[in-house]
């Protein structure tokens, strides 16, 4: 077997620490319990695996041959080949959790870089190593609220996508954290301050709010916001998209305890929904109550700088049950994608593609909202996904989708107010041919 | 000797490039969203930046560097094929919500891979979406609680594992809202019969069990085990993080484990990549299935859909599907191993593992607690080295850098004092097994001072890792704030 070394000489090494056969290693596996075999299929060649894959790729559309304007997170961006080149040393990616850091100078570096990323973008203090993605990172924050301030209820917006508030669900229910949800405003599509004011109670861990939020908007009211929670004692937690941040406000500007957010824009390919990055960073002094790895910067015997995991004592292989966190294995190579790529753009890079993405979204719901029967549905600016509103979404998916354009996301599914509305999303990926194609699709009406 | 490449390498706030002024002006966006600041992430040249990253990559270990007998963890090759194929458009450029019509490949691919855990595992129903194996135990527990939601049985609380269990374990039932119930192992180091009778009871949600267990110990009572956890009303939950041990050999579904998680990132080959990302799919019997997470992926006339009309679900724990990439490695590599490349995988992950055991406890420098049947990976104790020449597990792992080999890890299970836990897994040849053995066996007979003092080959010497407790820098900002007080 190929990657099996062994294999062809198994009874050499059986016979030289004293047994007959390989059973003999498996003896103590009752009977009653034993297989003999597995109901798979043989193993094939390398070559007949490509071929395999190649088969089933084709059922795939991957963006280059279906341009798709889906918004809900997840949009594709362009990967440097930088990026992609330095995934690929294998140092790197076959490598595990820096548990021996005299070995493994190179990625806590890396990781060190990337904390220091984030807390420059978000304007918090720290940032860990990453969680597993933005929704997890929102249930971990949850949880860390109510640790700090031993409040037991969390307030989010409804202006967030479902999954978010079912993982959360799922995240706060053993610690007995009640969900509270505020309500947004139908015209702008932000958060509906008032209503969030009469609705805080004195038991409120922390309040969440997305900006851009699900439908792309930008949240205009977050200083009022900001006293609104602070006043109560409560904790403020703001989720990003990161490539927002090169133009708008960071959360630190307006006083957030707390930042999470989902990386997979920062030089990671969509990877249907897989290659998440959960951001988490924070103020310092909740540094001790942070879930997940921590690098941080020190010296080795001889005073040379070093870097090594750190604060272990809040994690699960030090304190098992009383950890911050369960979580152990992270997205190392995710977080690794985004350094990489954060430093290619450099600052000035990631202000120039975030007014590119802005742009483009502006440019983009002005054009889609000129024509007949379309409407925008939200006033407030927003980044680079928006709502449209038109008759019969469904009809008209199907025919953008035989014309070969995947068109926004229906959200009535989730969101029953939302009936007949398409999020878009658009970015420095999408070509002016295919952004033509849809126009001119959507001029024909259906 | 091993020659790590050695780079003082400064921090990327510390390299300068030539300054490019070019600030793009916004007019649309209101000036009260606008950021005040600069990013200050500094404009470098593609040439700096490549340099950087490569000279980083230099002084970091991996499955490439060398053999790497990471206990619990499967070290095990990651086949260059499953890289190539992970990355093609095809697969990676897929938008998650897009129409399950121009996704056929990728739901086929899970739909199939699901299947195959199946038989693996002997359950009959899994999802893909957990991120990692402790995301993996954690919704076990969630589907645990589902299903004692589900049948009334709202007084169980509690979670029972053995002394021997991950640190996950304990962390992921605290996380799920259980009271965690620790029993003491056996001399012989498995399950003790009589502990574990007398911790369940009807508050006992469910036993949460390794198998074979941390020690590399396979769980003989197993059935025995499930009588008295069924018995008692609870669940029986298998950490899957073992599974490399008995591939084709033994399957805990039918062991009586109604629960199972599996790590596609040790057994099934997908990269670690510095910690993540992982897979942790969690497998269930038939009577659970109604409370796994959405969507489900089902079959109609050859045709694959999401399934998201499940009542009963727990929801969801992941945004999106799983770790795609990951899934669709772990999918290459079954395909490239087939059933009969598994068990052999097993087979020789044993035997490499047996092979070094005997030849480590038969040397008398390092003894092994507990019993002497192993699986694919022993936990060795270097107590008498600390008694006869002052070395501890730390010592001796940190010595084993200087040869170049990656140590085994240290101080894991907790019950065995100066533990390592060597797991060489299938990937090693005879060759290096031996040069692994002798290196061990030879760092035993070293100057105490200088194993003591190592490593002396890599690229920094023992670090201080008290000090970083002590004057915490975690960003570029904190350094410059350090320097300031003049700490630094």
């Amino acid at each position: 077997m190929q990657f099996i070394p062994n294999a062809p000489i198994k009874e050499e090494m059986l016979k030289e620490i004293g047994l007959e056969s390989i059973d003999d290693l498996f003896s103590d596996i009752p009977k009653k319990i034993m297989t003999q075999h597995l109901a798979l299929p043989p193993g094939i060649s390398q070559q007949a695996t490509e071929e395999r894959m190649k088969e089933i790729g084709k059922t795939n559309q991957p963006f280059c041959a279906l341009p798709s304007f889906l918004g809900g997170g997840t949009k594709p961006h362009y990967i440097p080949a930088v990026v992609k080149s330095i995934l690929q040393r294998s140092e790197f990616y076959t490598a595990y959790t820096p548990y021996q850091p005299e070995a493994s100078q190179g990625f806590l570096q890396a990781v060190f870089e990337y904390q220091s990323m984030i807390a420059e973008l978000t304007g918090m203090d720290i940032s860990n190593a990453s969680l597993y993605d933005g929704a997890t990172a929102l249930g971990e924050a949850a949880l860390m609220c109510s640790r700090v301030n031993r409040r037991k209820t969390f307030v989010i917006p409804k202006n967030i996508s479902w999954e978010k508030k079912c993982v959360l669900t799922n995240y706060v229910k053993g610690a007995g954290i009640r969900i509270q949800e505020a309500p947004y405003h139908n015209d702008t599509g932000a958060i509906d301050v008032d209503t969030l004011r009469t609705t805080m109670s004195e038991d409120c861990a922390g309040v969440y709010l997305e900006n851009p939020n699900y439908f792309g908007v930008f949240e205009e009211d977050v200083e009022e916001i900001q006293q609104i929670i602070h006043e109560k004692k409560s904790l403020f937690v703001v989720g990003v998209d990161p490539l927002s941040l090169g133009i708008v406000k960071s959360p630190g500007e307006y006083e957030a305890d707390m930042v999470i957010g989902e990386g997979n824009s920062l030089g990671l390919p969509m990877d249907f929904g897989g290659s998440t990055l959960g951001m988490f960073a924070c103020r310092n002094e909740f540094v001790r109550q942070i879930p997940g790895r921590l690098i941080g910067m020190t010296k080795d015997k001889d005073g040379k700088r070093a870097f090594c995991m750190t604060m272990q004592t809040r994690e699960q292989h030090i304190r098992r049950e009383k950890a911050t966190s369960n979580i152990c294995t992270n997205e190392g190579l995710c977080m690794l994608a985004a350094t990489v790529y954060l430093s290619w753009l450099g600052g000035n890079g990631l202000r120039e593609l975030s007014a590119l993405n802005y742009e483009r979204g502006q440019r983009l719901e002005q054009h889609i909202s000129s024509i007949k029967g379309f409407e925008k549905v939200f006033s407030s600016p927003h980044f680079n996904e928006f709502v449209i509103r038109c008759a019969d979404v469904r009809t008209l998916q199907e025919k953008l989708l035989q014309q070969g354009i995947q068109g926004g996301l229906l959200l009535d599914q989730w969101y029953h107010d939302l009936s007949n509305c398409m999020l878009f999303g658009v970015t420095e990926m999408h070509r002016d041919s295919d952004i033509k194609r849809l126009l001119s699709i959507l001029q024909e009406g259906l | 000797m091993y020659h790590s490449a050695v780079y003082d390498e400064p921090l990327l706030s510390e390299l300068s490039g030539n300054k490019r002024e070019h600030y793009v002006k916004l007019s649309s966006l209101p000036p009260s969203l606008q950021r005040k600041t600069r990013v200050d992430i500094p404009d470098l040249d593609e040439t700096q930046i490549v340099r950087h990253f490569f000279h980083l990559s230099q002084m970091n270990f991996g499955i490439d560097s060398g053999i790497y007998p990471l206990g619990s963890c499967t070290m095990k090759y990651n086949p260059k094929i499953c890289e190539e194929i992970s990355r093609w458009e095809q697969f990676a450029s897929l938008h998650p919500y897009q129409h399950e019509s121009t996704v056929q490949g990728a739901l086929h691919v899970m739909y199939e891979l699901e299947h195959i855990l199946c038989e693996i595992t002997g359950v009959d129903s899994f999802t893909l979406q957990p991120a990692a194996g402790a995301q993996g135990e954690f919704t076990g527990l969630l589907l645990t609680r589902a299903y004692h939601e589900y049948q009334k049985e709202t007084g169980r609380t509690e979670v029972i594992l053995p002394d021997t269990s991950h640190g996950t374990n304990p962390a992921s039932a605290a996380m799920a809202g259980y009271t965690v119930v620790e029993i003491p192992s056996t001399k012989e180091g498995t399950v003790d019969l009589n502990m574990l009778e007398k911790a369940l009871s009807e508050k006992t949600a469910c036993f949460m069990l390794t198998n074979p267990n941390t020690l590399g110990i396979f769980e003989a009572d197993i059935l025995e085990i499930a009588r008295l956890v069924h018995k008692a009303g609870a669940l029986l939950y298998y950490d899957g993080a073992n599974m490399n041990a008995i591939m084709g050999k033994a399957r805990p579904g039918d062991m009586g484990f109604d629960i199972v998680h599996l790590n596609l990132h040790k057994t099934f080959s997908t990269p670690h990549g510095g910690g993540g990302p992982g897979a942790g799919p969690v497998g269930v019997k038939k009577f659970l299935e109604r409370f796994l997470p959405v969507p489900r992926i089902v079959k109609q006339n050859d045709v694959y859909m999401f399934e998201y009309a499940c009542p009963d679900s727990i929801g969801k724990i992941k945004a999106g599907y799983g770790n795609f990439s990951a899934i669709l490695k772990a999918y290459v590599y079954i395909l490239l191993m087939g059933g009969n490349g598994l068990q052999e995988t097993s087979e020789v992950a044993v035997l490499n593992a047996n092979y070094m055991k005997r030849k480590l406890v038969d040397s008398k420098h390092y003894t092994m607690p507990y019993c002497d049947h192993r699986k694919h990976e022993f936990v060795l104790s270097c107590e008498q080295l600390l008694n006869k020449k002052g070395i501890r597990a730390l010592d001796v792992a940190k010595r084993l850098l200087d040869y170049g080999f990656h140590p085994p890890t240290v101080y894991f299970p907790l019950i065995v004092k100066e533990a390592l836990m060597i797991e060489p897994t299938e990937s090693e040849s005879k060759k290096m097994l031996d040069i692994y053995i002798e290196t061990l066996l030879k760092i035993a007979e070293e100057d105490p001072a200088l194993v003591k003092n190592a490593p002396h080959q890599t690229p920094v010497k023992r670090i201080d890792e008290v000090g970083a407790v002590k004057t915490p820098i975690f960003t570029w900002d904190m350094l410059e704030k350090v320097k300031e007080s003049g700490q630094a």
